[in-house]
């Protein structure tokens, strides 16, 4: 049995089914030869990544810079036996080349093709020597298996972050409660809702009812176009939590297709204020809050 | 813990100062029936700020209130209901059906004041 050169490094879990001591010195031996042949490899990479027209978005300079930190890092990994320095690089990397667009199938197609030109790099050096090149596979497959798992999950999960992030802005952003007059408030709605927004919409709405001290409010539903039995409830919901805390709540904008759904699920509508347009629905706010508002001349055309 | 009860002008308030146990709000709802009535209070306000939950009791007791005031010759307003308490209210289906709320004391005094500015003849 070979001598182990490394004694602090113990990862018996990526070269399962090898003996410890044994797989590790294959991987020491593996990844002296890894970094021997670095310029080598890493250029037939970047070659193979150009010829697979991946990473389209990325000039060939970035790709080779690139794969030289990707390369490192794979040694790396494949050396320590530890993902923790490689996931945080796949997690930067995902951060940097998402936004260029840069797709899910592409990343997983680099990452398969160095593990390729690795084992191809391996077959030429061990393949008079059957038995070793057995045992070096050995130990490097399941490595580098999990090396191509950790960084394409890394890059989905990052995807998935940025998605949800994107998700977050666009819900704070639709859902503004502007204050049109002392105590009178305007939600307009515009988009689907579901029940989760529907949720944070009536939160959105009580905390401006509260912050703005709120008489009446006016949600204008011009802008949504269908709405199920849930979401009706939730708008019942609304204008009732808004009651408690003293708002009167006017919907306004309903839609033919709307007000059908309403009327065919059978939303209790005695509780509901409802008045045809935003323009009428203000009207009749400020007619509650007591506002009169009066013309005071003919509007003439600006000299 | 007992709930002040203050007298201003024609109305009464009760103040609730901290979580209130059933039998607190039972006492509650028994010394403000009785009050409207020794006072000849035309209305009641009962500022609920404080209470950051408030469940089926709560708002059953709080209902009662109202309703027996009323048969005592009184509004009743319930105030401060806080967003969150007014939000899972309504998610826990518990109503104040025909209950008068306001924002807070304010609110809730110049409403009294003027639902029964017609009615009432005011002076002291």
């Amino acid at each position: 049995m070979a001598k182990v050169k490394r004694p602090g490094v113990d990862e018996p879990d990526i070269v399962a089914g090898v003996g410890g001591a044994e797989s590790s010195a294959l991987l020491s031996e593996l990844v002296a030869h890894l970094r021997e042949q670095r310029t080598l490899l890493r250029e037939e990479w970047a070659r193979r990544i150009t010829e697979a027209k991946l990473l389209t978005a990325m000039s060939k300079d970035e790709i080779f810079a690139e794969a030289t930190s990707v390369y490192d890092n794979y040694v790396e990994a494949l050396e320590t036996g530890t993902f923790e320095a490689l996931q945080a690089y796949a997690r930067n990397l995902s951060e940097r080349i998402i936004p260029r667009g840069v797709e899910t199938h592409e990343v997983v197609g680099i990452v398969l093709l160095l593990r390729d030109v690795l084992a191809r790099s391996l077959f030429g050096k061990y393949q008079r020597d059957f038995e070793k090149l057995n045992r070096i596979l050995d130990a490097y497959e399941p490595a580098a298996n999990r090396i191509a798992n950790t960084v394409a999950v890394g890059f989905v999960q990052e995807r998935e972050r940025v998605i949800r992030q994107q998700q977050e802005a666009i819900r704070e952003l639709s859902t503004p409660v502007l204050q049109v007059r002392e105590r009178l408030l305007i939600l307009p709605i515009i988009g689907v809702i579901d029940t989760q927004r529907a949720r944070q919409l009536m939160e959105q709405l009580l905390r401006g009812i509260r912050t703005n001290r709120a008489k009446v409010v006016v949600i204008d539903i011009t802008g949504v176009a269908a709405m199920d039995a849930t979401v009706a409830n939730h708008l019942v919901q609304t204008v009732e939590a808004s009651r408690l805390l003293g708002a009167i709540v006017i919907v306004t904008g309903l839609s033919p297709e709307i007000a059908q759904t309403l009327v065919n699920i059978g939303v209790d509508l005695g509780k509901m204020n409802t008045v045809g347009d935003l323009q009428g629905g203000i009207e009749e706010a400020e007619r509650l809050l007591g506002y009169k508002v009066a013309q005071l001349s003919e509007a003439s055309p600006t000299a | 813990m007992q709930v002040p009860i203050l007298k201003q002008g024609h109305f009464v308030i009760a103040s609730i100062q901290s979580a209130l146990t059933d039998d607190d709000l039972l006492q509650l709802r028994d010394a403000l029936v009785q009050q409207v009535g020794r006072y000849r209070s035309r209305g009641v306000i009962v500022d609920v700020t404080v209470l950051d939950v408030m469940d089926s009791f709560a708002v059953r007791t709080v209902r009662d209130i109202a309703h027996m005031t009323r048969l005592r010759g009184a509004e009743t307003v319930i105030v401060g209901i806080q967003p969150d308490v007014a939000f899972a209210m309504v998610q826990l289906g518990l109503k104040l059906e025909g209950i008068a709320c306001a924002l807070d004391l304010e609110e809730g005094l110049a409403y009294l004041d003027q639902k029964t500015k017609n009615s009432a003849r005011r002076g002291y």
